[in-house]
């Protein structure tokens, strides 16, 4: 949400909103940390990208901590099982806002190779809300670095991609039931 | 008579206030003052400085280019990294020692920017030049391990518990050593104050006197402030983040800031005490010639942190009592009979 759109509209003409929120926004997306967790192969290539050949570090973006408490990005770096669910999501909670997140490879994006398997799970969106899509077996480092910066794109200009915010709520909602361990409407009630 | 740039301009300002003000006493306040905001300013900005500084060196020793697009070569991009720390959620986890827990990142800095007011930056330029000058200093930079502790404490994680348990472990494997090995200083200089040990170096600098005594305060200096390869008290292939694991935002921030100035400290006293401090050849300014040792050898600490692998705690508290604690006490020894042999002749 836009700070501009907390002011009600009553005072819309006598508040002055200045363009700090640009500035912080200017903040968050040159600053990305990543969490250095991996799942499968594709974090092969997410070592590879911070390394001497690609640079990640280029962009300000090598920061890779360790604990999820300072960290800002969570990338989802390879074939994420049912089994693995639990400890994702704890560590995504574990996050402070404002926190993004990659799906990276085809395995967590829709499944890829396993999608017909019993134990896989086919499509990240189904328990977090996720910002950029990497496909790839495995994506190359390059474009590692291409998703990050067009992380850092929406995160400049959020309202380039207004239209998957709905999609997004499916997902914030489905985490909350899985979270929660009940469906979200019944809590309502 | 004392002629650094510093202290003339220290002086003129003093001798402007004097007949606008009229008391002697309210201008010694302001200076006073003038000085504290000198030194959280040198502070705040050297860990701004220093953290991209650090990435770009990290970057040319590893062959790679480092931040170089955010703002001109760069240079942007620690304020970007402080913009979005400023702006991220605060945390406060269930279970912890509330008060502990918040305090810690604020006392963390104190020590840090306490011992700023014993270091002679120019000729007649030192905020407290006390006779116990060398003993403060140490006594006071290794009051930082409380923080560290409370903070492990008070997270009520197994991580940072065992963090803040190694800070005090490799505090008191490695104080001992240190403190022995400045020994030599004092018996030469026969003084702790910190104005003294400069200028006794005015014919010989120290680290010719005191070789053995120099390698073992680098190394017990680089623990104290735990650089790599010494930062297993936040050893993240080990224990996560150590007494920081719970910490965020600015909160965590505050250690960071804690462990560039403590950085800086290392670089300036390793220069005031074996490199002569503010004195060099006539050719440049004697300010000029005490940033260059410190900065100069704050590039030699991250030299040595980033083409080390960090040690494991056992092989390391082994070496502080084992191997450097032997070695500063032959030191003293050769010192003492060093010492005699020159006043004997």
């Amino acid at each position: 949400m836009e700070i501009v759109d907390v002011v009600p509209p009553m005072l819309k003409d006598n508040v002055i909103v200045t363009s700090v929120d640009a500035l912080f926004k200017w903040g968050k997306a040159n600053s990305i940390w990543p969490l250095s967790s991996g799942l499968a192969c594709c974090s092969i290539e997410m070592m590879c990208a911070a390394a001497s050949r690609f640079d990640l570090a280029r962009f300000g973006y090598e920061v890779f901590r360790s604990c999820p408490r300072q960290s800002d990005l969570l990338i989802v770096a390879g074939t994420l099982t049912w089994k693995m669910t639990p400890p994702l999501i704890r560590l995504y909670e574990e996050m402070p806002e404002p926190k993004y997140v990659i799906a990276m490879g085809n395995c967590n994006i829709g499944g890829g190779p396993f999608s017909d398997s019993y134990s896989v799970v086919t499509g990240l969106d189904q328990i977090m809300p996720v910002d950029v899509y990497l496909p790839g077996c495995p994506p190359r480092p390059e474009a590692l670095i291409d998703a990050m910066l067009k992380l850092k794109k929406r995160i400049q200009h959020p309202e380039l991609a207004a239209g998957s915010e709905e999609a997004r709520e499916k997902s914030r909602q489905a985490l909350r039931e899985m979270t929660d361990g009940e469906p979200v409407a019944e809590k309502v009630e | 008579m004392h002629n650094g740039i510093l202290y003339l301009a220290g002086q003129g300002l003093k001798d402007m206030m004097l007949p606008i003000i009229g008391s002697e006493l309210i201008v010694n306040l302001i200076m006073t003052l003038i000085c504290i905001v000198i030194i959280f300013l040198l502070v705040a900005v050297s860990a701004l400085v220093f953290t991209y500084g650090e990435r770009r060196i990290c970057a040319l020793i590893q062959v790679r280019i480092g931040p170089n697009r955010v703002g001109p070569q760069g240079l942007l991009q620690s304020t970007a990294d402080m913009l979005k720390l400023l702006t991220k959620e605060d945390i406060i986890p269930v279970g912890i020692d509330r008060w502990m827990w918040v305090l810690s990142p604020i006392l963390i800095f104190i020590p840090s920017a306490m011992i700023y007011a014993l270091f002679p930056f120019d000729d007649g330029v030192i905020f407290a030049d006390v006779n116990i000058g060398l003993f403060l200093l140490l006594a006071i930079s290794s009051q930082s391990v409380l923080p560290f502790l409370m903070g492990g404490y008070a997270s009520n994680s197994k991580y940072s518990m065992l963090g803040g348990m190694r800070t005090v472990a490799q505090m008191l494997a490695y104080e001992v050593p240190m403190v022995i090995s400045l020994l030599g200083i004092v018996m030469i200089t026969g003084s702790l104050k910190m104005s003294a040990i400069v200028e006794a170096q005015s014919n010989v600098w120290f680290i010719f006197l005191q070789p053995l005594a120099f390698l073992i305060y680098m190394t017990t200096a680089l623990v104290e402030s735990n650089r790599p390869p010494f930062n297993i008290v936040e050893g993240e292939s080990e224990i996560i983040a150590g007494p920081f694991t719970e910490y965020t935002g600015m909160r965590w921030a505050l250690f960071f800031l804690a462990e560039f100035a403590n950085l800086l400290s290392i670089g300036i006293l390793t220069s005031v005490l074996f490199l002569g401090g503010w004195q060099g050849p006539d050719f440049l300014p004697t300010q000029l010639w005490f940033w260059i040792k410190a900065f100069f050898m704050v590039i030699v600490y991250q030299w040595i942190g980033w083409t080390f692998p960090r040690l494991r705690i056992d092989t390391m508290l082994n070496f502080g009592w084992k191997v450097l604690l032997p070695l500063a006490l032959i030191n003293l020894l050769l010192t003492g009979i060093g010492i005699y042999v020159v006043n004997a002749l």
